[in-house]
């Protein structure tokens, strides 16, 4: 690149140097993204494939559509439709994405604005349970699930929930309040607000970004997560999609792979749609936390 | 009213509850459980105190021992491996270019997908003896290879899935890099400092704030990757892919071990602890903080 060269020859495509500069760039660009995305597009595809074709083409259109993969994929080889597993996926994920939400900001907001004793400390806890492996805690708050009677129910993937441990959660919203100027808040109080209606009237509405991206990570990742689920619930009636997708492979991988790549497109379809009606949210959030002028 | 102790006090207490009774409470627990040989199927009661024995049997343990290696190779090939990446690709985003927000969605969504069982399904799929990858090595021209078969190349596919998700740490380089005063540049262009020179110079120094959050956080993940071994490789073949987090749970719940998991986790969490520990401390000699500048930008 350095060249030294200076002959007439060469200011020619010099000149172009910054047109083969971008379209170098939209190469590398559009290349990666191609090949990033194309599992998913064969995904997508393959659910309306026949198995023949998914082994024979890796084209991800298919060229005698079906919809065979995606009813025997909804119908699930097991006595349950697919229908229940995407309740039951529910049933664990909104009570779970709402006690996060509530607990984080309210933590958050004592972190934020109030002058607590030892606060420094308890801050410093806060950040050391985002570095905690969940490994380590597993089998104790499993002993101590099986001693509540919480086995085979939901209770045991929100209830810590309700307690604020993401502190990732916090730490967000504790972020982001803090960009805030205080004078609103302290005009409520002037007017006669306690810190609770100055909480939920002032600062929840200003701060609803922050509690959308909360809201938005918690439910893709409780959609994903699969240990706690593996471990803690044991009736198939019972089971989120994480849990029945890994069952479905278990006994029909070898032979329908349409009715598996229906079902994974169906799984993360939720999580998809949320993904691009919301990925302002995304962005921010998790850049909120890691850059801070 | 926000000098109010007691009132503040009251906000955070769902925390302190929580910490104590799910994080601090298991902590201390699991610690004193991996001094027993407490089993799955008995009452706690019954468990006998065996001191250090379980940590003194991992010496003998091939199968911890290669946990152990695979681990560390994967962490060590895949953490690297994904910041360059998502470096490399932030950079060039950064360039004003057009329909640069339809690239940064599209390299964004693999990290919100990848964790899911539906992807890693999938990916089992592409790597299948007769799945994605080896039918496109077949069109190209090349004999297939046992990817998921071969004790070589199964934890391949678990690394590839994790750098397929780059764009978490893409987006975060993304924002870091914006926060850098064109200025900067500007000056080192009148001084004749070639691109490669400003990256160096500039970029990689004001980017190690946001370099040292990414390191930590895909360090941190990449010591608790289970998903991948558990779904794509089964740990397998001949324990090639058989991450610690994968041992961890199936000395629990599979052998019903809870003594000798507990052992194993605290084992886990020392090495994360260990890596992060030196990189607090070690951040002073080479990250770069802008509050040591004078003209602090300010917030964002």
């Amino acid at each position: 690149m350095a060249s030294t060269t200076s002959h007439a020859p060469d200011a020619g495509w010099r000149k172009h140097l910054p047109v083969l500069n971008a379209l170098l760039r939209y190469g590398i660009l559009i290349i990666i993204g191609f090949l990033m995305l194309y599992p998913l597009f064969w995904m997508i595809g393959g659910s309306f494939k026949n198995n023949h074709e998914i082994f024979s083409s890796i084209g991800f259109i298919p060229k005698e559509p079906t919809l065979d993969g995606v009813i025997n994929g909804w119908k699930t080889s097991t006595e349950y439709t697919f229908a229940t597993y995407l309740i039951n996926t529910f049933k664990i994920v909104i009570p779970k994405v709402i006690v996060t939400v509530i607990s984080s900001v309210i933590v958050a907001y004592g972190f934020a604005r109030f002058a607590i004793p030892g606060r420094k400390y308890l801050f410093a806890l806060l950040m050391a349970t985002v570095l905690l492996p969940k490994s380590v805690l597993l089998i104790p708050q499993y002993l101590m699930f099986r001693e509540f009677g919480w086995l085979d129910t939901y209770l045991p993937l929100y209830i810590p929930q309700a307690f604020a441990v993401e502190g990732f959660f916090v730490f967000m919203i504790i972020q982001f309040m803090r960009s805030l100027p205080l004078e609103m808040e302290e005009a409520a109080v002037m007017d006669g607000c306690n810190s609770f209606q100055v909480l939920t009237l002032i600062v929840a509405p200003v701060i609803l970004p922050a509690i959308i991206a909360v809201a938005l990570f918690q439910f893709m990742w409780s959609m994903n997560d699969f240990l706690q689920p593996l471990i803690y619930l044991s009736s198939v009636e019972k089971y989120p999609v994480a849990l029945a997708l890994k069952m479905s492979i278990d006994v029909t991988e070898a032979t329908s792979w349409n009715e598996i790549l229906a079902m994974s497109t169906i799984a993360i379809a939720p999580s998809l749609i949320l993904f691009f009606a919301a990925q302002k949210y995304f962005v921010d959030g998790i850049t909120s936390g890691a850059v801070k002028g | 009213m926000y000098n109010n102790k007691l009132i503040g006090s009251m906000y955070v207490t769902p925390f302190i509850i929580g910490f104590l009774l799910f994080t601090a409470f298991p902590f201390i627990a699991s610690f004193v459980l991996s001094l027993t040989d407490a089993r799955l199927q008995d009452q706690l009661g019954a468990a006998n105190f065996t001191g250090l024995a379980n940590y003194g049997e991992m010496a003998g343990d091939a199968t911890f021992q290669k946990s152990l290696g695979v681990t560390f190779f994967y962490v060590f090939v895949t953490v690297p491996l994904k910041l360059a990446f998502a470096l490399l690709i932030a950079v060039i985003l950064n360039f004003k270019l057009r329909g640069i927000g339809f690239f940064r969605t599209a390299f964004y969504l693999p990290s919100i997908l990848g964790g899911s069982v539906a992807i890693a399904v999938v990916w089992r799929f592409v790597f299948a003896g007769d799945g994605l990858i080896n039918q496109a090595f077949g069109v190209l021209g090349f004999g297939g290879i046992n990817w998921l078969g071969e004790p070589d190349t199964a934890m391949f596919s678990i690394v590839l899935l994790r750098l397929w998700q780059f764009g978490s740490a893409m987006v975060v380089f993304l924002a870091g890099l914006k926060a850098i005063p064109e200025d900067l540049y500007e000056a080192a262009d009148i001084d004749g400092a070639s691109r490669f020179k400003q990256f160096w110079m500039i970029t990689l120094p004001l980017l190690t704030p946001v370099l040292f959050f990414n390191f930590i956080m895909q360090i941190v993940q990449a010591f608790q990757e289970f998903n991948g071994p558990y779904i794509i490789t089964a740990g397998g073949p001949l324990k090639s892919s058989y991450l610690l987090p994968l041992m961890i749970y199936e000395e629990a719940f599979k052998y019903f071990n809870l003594g000798y998991s507990s052992a194993l986790s605290w084992v886990l969490f020392v090495i994360i602890a260990i890596f992060t520990a030196v990189a607090f401390w070690s951040q002073k000699h080479w990250v770069f903080y802008a509050q040591e500048r004078d003209d602090n930008k300010g917030g964002h």
